[in-house]
């Protein structure tokens, strides 16, 4: 049961109050339709599966209900940061 | 029955005599005893069978640790199998039973596989039990699964409670022995929330059974107590015996397992069996303390062949003679200690042979022999003599005994902090695992980092308490210091046990390197050694030995096992705690789940819903009452709960241009009080959801959604509005639990529900139509729209009001022949009528072309969720399966719901499959049976005829559009 800082409640919260919700920084093509069949092929399904630092987005379902992102490590499965959606990934590499 | 009490001594009390049974026969024992110490006592050595060769087995440790003295306490549904005796405390009337014998415990017919030993190698069973076909599970597994195993699981539901606790900390100290007590002391000065844990009932550890020693100036009898007393005084303390620390999760999150009952004769009524404590602490210490090794040789597995520990434990605390002629052996300090305190009780002592050229404690007047192994024993049913040969060689001399000690040393107990993901480091001169570098928060002290004596031990702890070292005054106690690993020199491997729970021998080991096994994990796999309850916690060590000596290799090279939770078995009660039964998920009842139980109603879950599944009349089958149910709404009207709908208010200036983007149809020009059947598609394209929306007001629509998607789609739309559609105003509100739902459909449901209605014009209310009004004298919103084909409406009221309203249009509707229907009836109309259900004809691979519903989607709108991926070139391919209606040549036959479709009316093994059948019915409207399903290229079917696989065979169905009746609609408007 890993502890989350939610960054909206600023609380450390217990994993149970909270669902993940996949890749951070996925933006959605502002045009669609512009998008080549690879492109839209890309931002629907190629995702990065890195051992080491992984952004990613979670929800405080069971709390303020607000989706933010954050830093984990995939190999200690450490929380290293948490921020709030459109704010830029912060710069940790540990 | 001899007495192996002393008269005196010990922690036990002696002015209560507790009874108890094992195997049928009485005992007597005090407080303070476990079962294992009471039966010593008693002369009671043999208290085991072995798990594969039935060897007679008696306890050799007194804690945790013990592989052999495995009992079952209780009966009926109160048995618990598979408990160490040295971990049951005693209490009056205990029953207790052995396990894996026949006829008895002291004639075994199982033993005689001991004779076939040599044949029951490691992996016996891979390279024995060849066919033919399935023998292996007919024949051979069931029969070994008979002659090997443990004890036998209760039958009956577990009539205990069991509650579970969170809790919080600022430092956890697990283990109760000098370094744990110390560290709660320490860390608990500066007034933090400290919580001190230990396995046993009485905390203390090894000073417990420590009485020549001084600690600070004080016995350490009185020095424990004093300490304890300090520590219970605190109100920042929380000391919890009897808890085991089982697992060690994320974030310094530890499982403790209280064990409330289960050391009473009669617990009060109302307590609970155990506790589960879910704690989170800013900091650990571990205080886990070590476990002492057993030696490796040949007969080391006879009854009355136990740890120097245990044997010194159970005369100093338990005042147990271990036995009268004692032999000693091993390679560390300990056995003087245990020799000096058996030889003071009147124990002969008939030797002492010590691995070592020279001792590292004093020896004055104890038979010594150095660079002495102890290389077999003798004995039936315990052991009657041992075998000492000198390490150089020559020959082997056997000395009568009726206990041997072994000495091999301490392994440290890592198994938290292994759990912990701490790392671990090898210790090359003192062949022991360290914890090495910890996770953070987590610190360990003691015996469980590699320290010996009380001294050091002490002083640890202190330090690991508050971060200061501070001076200790010990004195009068040998300190352990040595130890051997592995078999040792002028012993056999065959018999040799490394594991005495698994029966693995030191030869199965070598053998399992023999044939090619270089990891220890897999060793480990392939002899089964370390993988019985006790997970190896007296073998691994040994057997790591053995294979990294076979492999020529160091320790380290060939690896060491994982430690997994639990520590000790941990029971399922425990894990279940309060959610069983009735509370094992919550049940969502409808507000009408009592008058439709007080009629009778059959009810089915649908996720944490009840719903009526249908109301059959008294002695009605189903069949019959879900054909009348649906006669009565086509003929006349029927009454439905729909409350379990999915309701989601969208509120806000940009509502409409939200719903633009979240669902394929137009919303910007519908009008308030007009609805729309709204289709949602994930971004990858593929249909999500439906449901109708009605527009209550510009900036207020009320959206519906399916029973089981409502969670999933709220989230959807929040995850658009929060994350990509930032710049919408507009807010949602599940209000799924605000609004009952009660549905009257068919010809005669506006005579029903007009005259109960204030507020709405029915001549202008058309089909789709929305309306805030009064219906039954409560505020409602009265939704015209139809999930039967029938005319209909949907009458939205607040929950409160539900049943109310309910029974008003029940009453109204008395005239006009209302008859309540269920959720099967409802799933035949609509399936009459083609209307799908989402997750039921659509498995999240269809886009709304493929369902028919390619209308739905806005043609010229921009964007929405989902609209891009419509155009990829696999979504617009002609092949994809399309859901097509499906009439069986027979008319009678229901065809179940999964079944595939194929192009041949032989189809065999490999026959490719073009579909499959999604709903299936018997149609009351139709007279015959009735499916949908998903069929490559199906609407280019229309008229042609496929096959659907049976078990035996197949059977012929013609594709026809999914529509059976009414296809013009003309019966939505009554």
């Amino acid at each position: 049961m890993l502890l989350i800082r939610c960054p909206i409640c600023a609380m450390d919260r217990p994993e149970s109050e909270f669902h993940h919700a996949g890749a951070a920084h996925v933006d959605r093509p502002a045009d669609p339709a512009a998008a080549s069949d690879a492109e839209w092929a890309g931002y629907l399904y190629l995702r990065d599966n890195p051992k080491g630092v992984i952004a990613e987005r979670w929800r405080h379902v069971h709390g303020c209900g607000r989706f933010f992102n954050a830093l984990r490590h995939t190999v200690s499965d450490r929380l290293l940061a948490t921020y709030p959606s459109g704010t830029p990934r912060p710069e940790i590499t540990a | 029955m001899s007495n192996f009490r002393l008269p005196s001594g010990g922690r036990i009390d002696r002015s209560r005599t507790l009874n108890f049974r094992f195997d049928g026969q009485a005992f007597t024992g005090h407080p303070g005893d476990t079962l294992a110490t009471a039966l010593l006592a008693s002369g009671v050595h043999l208290m085991g069978r072995s798990f594969k060769y039935h060897r007679p087995r008696g306890p050799i440790a007194i804690g945790a640790e013990e592989p052999n003295a495995l009992v079952a306490i209780g009966t009926g549904a109160r048995h618990t199998p598979n408990l160490r005796a040295t971990q049951v405390e005693l209490y009056d009337g205990l029953l207790a039973t052995s396990q894996n014998r026949f006829p008895s415990l002291a004639f075994d017919l199982g033993a005689a596989s001991g004779l076939a030993a040599p044949l029951l190698g490691a992996g016996f069973y891979y390279k024995t039990f060849f066919g033919p076909g399935n023998a292996w599970h007919r024949l051979y597994e069931p029969a070994i699964r008979h002659a090997a195993g443990l004890g036998t699981v209760p039958t009956l539901p577990d009539p205990d409670v069991y509650t579970q606790r969170h809790a919080h900390c600022e430092v956890l100290v697990v283990g109760a022995g000098i370094a744990g007590l110390a560290a709660a002391l320490a860390a608990s000065e500066s007034g933090q929330r400290v919580v001190l844990v230990d396995e046993q009932a009485e905390c203390g550890g090894f000073l417990l059974a420590e009485p020549h020693a001084s600690i600070e100036g004080l016995p350490a009898g009185q020095w424990l107590a004093r300490t304890l007393a300090t520590l219970q005084a605190r109100d920042n303390v929380t000391i919890l015996p009897r808890t085991t620390a089982f697992g060690y999760f994320a974030q310094n999150y530890v499982g403790l397992a209280q064990r409330l009952t289960d050391h009473l004769a009669a617990p009060p009524p109302g307590l609970a069996r155990e506790r589960l404590w879910k704690l989170r602490a800013g900091r650990v210490v571990l205080a886990a303390g070590a476990i002492e090794r057993p030696l490796v040789f040949s007969g080391n597995d006879r009854p009355r062949i136990m740890l120097a520990g245990a044997g010194r434990a159970l005369l100093n605390r338990w005042a147990v003679k271990p036995g009268r002629r004692v032999v000693i052996a091993g390679a560390d300090d300990a056995m003087y200690a245990a020799a000096r305190d058996l030889a003071a009780a009147g124990v002969e002592i008939a030797a002492i042979a010590d691995l070592r050229p020279q001792a590292g404690c004093d020896t004055a007047g104890l038979p010594v022999r150095p660079a002495t192994a102890i290389t077999g024993s003798i004995g039936r049913l315990r052991v009657s003599a041992a075998d000492l040969r000198a390490v150089a060689g020559g020959g082997t001399e056997r000395i009568a005994c009726d206990l041997v000690l072994m000495a091999g040393g301490w392994t440290p107990s890592l198994h938290l902090f292994s759990q912990a993901r701490g790392k671990l480091s090898f210790d090359a001169a003192r062949q022991m695992y360290l914890p090495g570098e910890a996770p953070e928060g987590l610190v360990s002290a003691g015996a469980c980092r590699g320290l010996s004596g009380l001294a050091a031990c002490l002083a640890d702890g202190y330090a690991a308490g508050d971060g200061r070292r501070s001076g200790v005054a010990v004195s009068g106690e040998i300190v352990p210091d040595g130890g051997v690993t592995g078999l040792l020199p002028g012993s056999g491997p065959r018999k040799a046990f490394v594991d005495f729970q698994n029966d693995v021998q030191a030869s199965d080991i070598t053998q399992a390197v023999r044939e090619g096994f270089r990891s220890i994990e897999h060793v480990k796999r392939y002899t089964t050694t370390g993988m019985a309850t006790d997970q190896g916690k007296t073998s691994n060590i040994n057997a790591l030995a053995i294979a990294a000596g076979a492999l020529g290799r160091s320790m380290p090279q060939v690896g060491l096992t994982t430690f997994r939770m639990p520590y000790t078995p941990t029971t399922f009660g425990s894990f279940a705690g309060l959610a069983r039964g009735d509370l094992f998920d919550p049940l969502r009842p409808t507000p009408t789940h009592g008058w439709a139980k007080a009629r009778g109603a059959v009810f089915e879950p649908v996720g944490q819903w009840q719903r009526a599944h249908h109301f059959p009349h008294p002695g009605e089958p189903e069949a019959d009452a879900v054909a009348r149910e649906c006669r009565a709404v086509r003929d006349r009207a029927g009454l439905f709960d729909g409350s379990t709908l999915g309701k989601i208010e969208v509120v806000g200036p940009d509502a409409a241009l939200f719903l633009e983007r979240m669902y394929t149809n137009s919303w910007a020009k519908l009008a308030p009080g007009r609805c729309r059947y709204g289709v949602m598609l994930s971004e990858a394209g593929f249909m999500m959801d439906d449901g109708v929306i009605g527009r209550l007001a510009p900036d207020r629509f009320h959206v519906t959604t399916t029973s089981s998607g409502a969670a999933a789609v709220l989230n959807h739309m929040e995850d658009y509005l929060q994350t990509e559609f930032t710049d919408l105003r507009c807010w949602l509100t599940s209000v799924t639990e605000q609004w009952a739902v009660i549905t009257v459909q068919g010809p005669r449901a506006r005579d029903i529900v007009a005259p109960l209605t204030e507020g709405v014009d029915f001549s202008a209310f058309p089909h789709m139509s929305v309306a805030l009004c009064q219906v039954a004298g409560v505020p409602a919103r009265l939704f015209r729209v139809s999930f039967t084909g029938e005319l209909g409406f949907e009458i939205n009221v607040p929950t409160g009001h539900g049943q109310a309203v309910w029974e008003a249009v029940w009453q109204a509707g008395q005239q006009f022949g209302l008859e309540p229907y269920g959720t099967e009836a409802m799933h035949v109309l609509r399936a009459e009528k083609g209307y799908i259900v989402v997750g039921q004809d659509s498995d999240g691979t269809q886009t709304p072309d493929d369902l028919g519903l390619g209308w739905a989607i806005g043609k010229t709108k921009p964007d929405f969720v989902g609209k891009r991926s419509l155009t990829r070139p696999d979504m617009l391919a002609a092949d994809r399966p399309q859901l097509v209606g499906l009439l069986t040549e027979n008319p009678a036959t229901v065809l179940e719901e999964g079944l595939q479709l194929v192009d041949t009316a032989q189809p065999g093994l490999g026959t490719p499959s073009i579909g499959h059948v999604t709903s299936a019915y018997a149609s009351p409207a139709l007279g015959r049976t009735i499916a949908m399903g998903l069929l490559r290229g199906g609407r280019g079917r229309i008229g042609q005829t496929v096959h659907i696989a049976l078990p035996h065979g197949s059977t012929p169905a013609t594709v026809c559009k999914p529509v059976f009746y009414d296809p013009e609609g003309a019966r939505l408007d009554g």
